[in-house]
C-alpha cells in the first residue's frame, strides 16, 4: 500500500495535516523513524515530514530562549549548560546534524532502552512545550507533555536562561543510541535548583529528593537513588548506574555552587 | 522526484520514504555507499548532503531533493585520489575497506569544516563509524595528517600503483 506522504511548507500547514493526530506518523530528522521503516517495525499509512515546515530556529528574547521543533541538535551546541553540552554529547556529527529537538523529546521509550537525552536538560531548565493536536494548540510544562503519551505535534520549546547550569554524563567511547546515564542541573534566577537524569530510567526524571538535599552535594547524590528505578540494559547494569548516579549528581551540584 | 548525486541528476523511481542508501545502491549502482547496519549505528553508509555528513540509511530520499549528494565517487578517482584519500592510503588507514568510503566522506567534511588535528577531536568526528579491522589508530593518524596538510606533502607521497590497488565499481 502506498504511504500518504505530506510535506507541509509552514507550521500552520503542518498543524492542519496533523489534525488530531489519529493515523498520522510524524517524521522530523528520521534518525529513529527511518530505522523503524527500514526494518518494517513501523508500517504507517500517513507520514508527515517536517523538514520544510519552517520549525527550525533558536530565538532569544531577553532571557527567554525558544527553540523550534525541527531545529537540528547541532544548532544547540553553543547554548549554555546544561542544554548545550547535553546536545553536543548526543550521537556523532551526522546524527546531530540530522536529529531534531522535537524528535529527541518525542522519541518513544521502548522496552529495550531509554531515549531522549534532551529531556533531562530541558526538565532541569523547567522548559515549556507548545504543541498542537486534539483540542488545538496548547502550552504546558515538559513533564506534563511527556506524560501525556506523545500523541501531539510538538511545535516549539521555551525556557528561561538559568543563573547557573551543569551537565555530566558517563563517558562513551563510541556513538550509542542513548547516553547510559547523564545528570543535568540548573539554578533558576529565583534560586530554585532543578536536577534531572536521563538514561537512568526509560524517560527523563526529575530528581526531587536530590533537589531537596541540594545544599550538601554528597548527601544529594545518595538521595538521588530514591528518585529513580534504575534501568538494567546492555550499555550499563542497574548496579553500575546505581554506583555512578550519586557521583554525577555530586559533580553537577558542585559545579552549580562554583558558578553561583 | 529528481536528486543530484556527484554532480549528475537522477530520476528516482523508488517511493519517497525509501532510504537514500537504497536509491544510491539499487537504482544508481553507487556501491561505495555500504549497507552495514541500516539502522544508523555503523556509519558505513555516510554521504555528504550539501557538504555535511549524513547517514544515507536514515535519510528518506525525498528529503534529499534540492540538495547536492556527494559520495567518494565524487571526491576522487583511482588515478587522482583526493588529499584525504591519499592520506588514508599513505597511512594504511584501511584493511578490508568496508568502512572506508563512509570514513573518507566524514573526514572530508571534518577537514573542510576546519577541524583540528587534535586526536580527541578527530575521534569525536568519526565516533559514529565502526571499523572492525584497523583498530582506528591509523584512521585517526590519516585524518590528523590531512588536517596538517602543510606537513603532509602530497607530492612526496605519490602512491605506487603497483603495490596499492584501489578497486572501484562492482557491487560489494
Ligand atoms: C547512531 C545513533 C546515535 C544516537 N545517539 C543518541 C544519543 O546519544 N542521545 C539521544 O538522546 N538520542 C540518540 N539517538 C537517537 C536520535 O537520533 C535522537 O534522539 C534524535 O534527536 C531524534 O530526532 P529525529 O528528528 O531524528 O527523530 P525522528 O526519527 O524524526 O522522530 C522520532 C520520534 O519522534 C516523533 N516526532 C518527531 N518530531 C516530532 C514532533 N515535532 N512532534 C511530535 N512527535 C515528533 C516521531 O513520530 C518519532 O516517533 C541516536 C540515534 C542513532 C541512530
Ligand atoms: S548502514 Fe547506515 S549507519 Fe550503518
Ligand atoms: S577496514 Fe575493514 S571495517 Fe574498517
Amino acid at each position: 500500500m502506498d504511504i500518504d506522504v505530506r510535506i507541509p511548507d509552514s507550521s500552520r500547514a503542518a498543524a492542519a495535516d496533523f489534525g488530531d493526530g489519529s493515523g498520522v506518523s510524524v517524521m522530523a530528522g528520521g534518525t529513529i523513524m527511518m530505522n523503524l521503516l527500514n526494518s518494517y517495525r513501523a508500517q504507517p499509512s500517513k507520514v508527515l515530514l517536517l523538514h520544510k515546515a519552517g520549525l527550525s530556529y533558536v530565538n532569544q528574547d531577553g532571557s527567554t530562549v525558544t527553540i523550534g521543533a525541527t531545529t537540528p541538535l547541532a544548532d544547540l551546541a553553543g547554548l549554555p549548560a546544561p542544554l548545550g553540552p547535553c546536545a553536543a554529547n548526543i550521537g556523532d556529527p551526522a546524527i546531530r546534524g540530522q536529529g531534531t529537538v522535537g524528535g529527541n523529546l518525542c522519541a518513544i521509550a521502548s522496552e529495550e532502552f531509554p531515549v531522549g537525552d534532551l529531556q533531562g536538560a530541558l526538565l532541569a531548565l523547567g522548559a515549556t512545550v507548545r504543541s498542537t493536536g486534539e483540542g488545538g494548540e496548547r502550552t504546558e510544562g515538559l513533564a506534563e507533555f511527556l506524560s501525556s503519551g506523545g500523541s501531539r505535534l510538538l511545535l516549539e520549546v521555551s525556557f528561561q536562561l538559568p543563573a547557573a547550569g551543569a551537565f555530566e554524563a558517563l563517558r562513551r567511547p563510541h556513538t550509542k543510541h542513548f547516553t547510559p546515564l547523564a545528570v543535568s542541573g540548573a539554578l533558576a534566577s529565583d534560586g530554585e535548583v532543578r536536577l534531572a537524569a536521563t538514561g537512568a530510567a526509560s524517560t527523563g526524571v526529575r530528581l526531587s529528593s536530590a533537589e531537596a538535599a541540594a545544599n550538601d552535594p554528597s548527601e544529594a547524590g545518595q538521595a538521588a537513588l530514591e528518585d529513580v528505578t534504575l534501568a538494567d540494559d546492555a550499555l550499563a547494569s542497574a548496579w553500575y548506574r546505581g554506583r555512578t548516579l550519586p557521583t554525577l549528581v555530586e559533580r553537577v551540584l558542585t559545579q552549580l555552587k562554583e558558578q553561583a | 522526484m529528481r536528486i543530484e548525486v556527484n554532480g549528475a541528476g537522477h530520476n528516482v523511481t523508488s517511493p519517497p520514504l525509501a532510504s537514500l542508501l537504497t536509491v544510491l545502491r539499487e537504482e544508481m549502482d553507487v556501491t561505495s555507499v555500504k549497507a552495514g547496519c541500516e539502522s544508523g549505528g555503523c556509519g558505513a553508509c555516510t554521504v555528504l548532503i550539501d557538504g555535511q555528513p549524513r547517514r544515507s540509511c536514515l535519510t528518506p530520499v525525498v528529503t534529499a531533493v534540492g540538495s547536492e549528494v556527494t559520495t567518494v565517487e565524487g571526491l576522487g578517482t583511482p588515478d587522482s585520489p583526493s588529499a584525504i584519500q591519499q592520506s588514508f592510503i599513505h597511512h594504511y588507514a584501511m584493511q578490508c575497506g568496508f568502512c572506508t568510503p563512509g570514513l573518507v566522506v566524514a573526514a572530508t567534511a571534518y577537514v573542510n569544516g576546519g577541524g583540528s588535528d587534535d586526536l580527541d577531536s578527530v575521534a569525536e568526528a568519526i565516533s559514529g563509524h565502526v571499523c572492525r579491522c584497523t583498530g582506528y589508530n591509523k584512521i585517526l593518524e590519516a585524518v590528523a595528517a590531512a588536517v596538517k596538510s602543510s606537513e603532509f606533502d602530497l607530492s612526496s607521497t605519490a602512491v605506487d600503483k603497483n603495490t596499492v590497488v584501489i578497486k572501484t565499481g562492482g557491487a560489494v
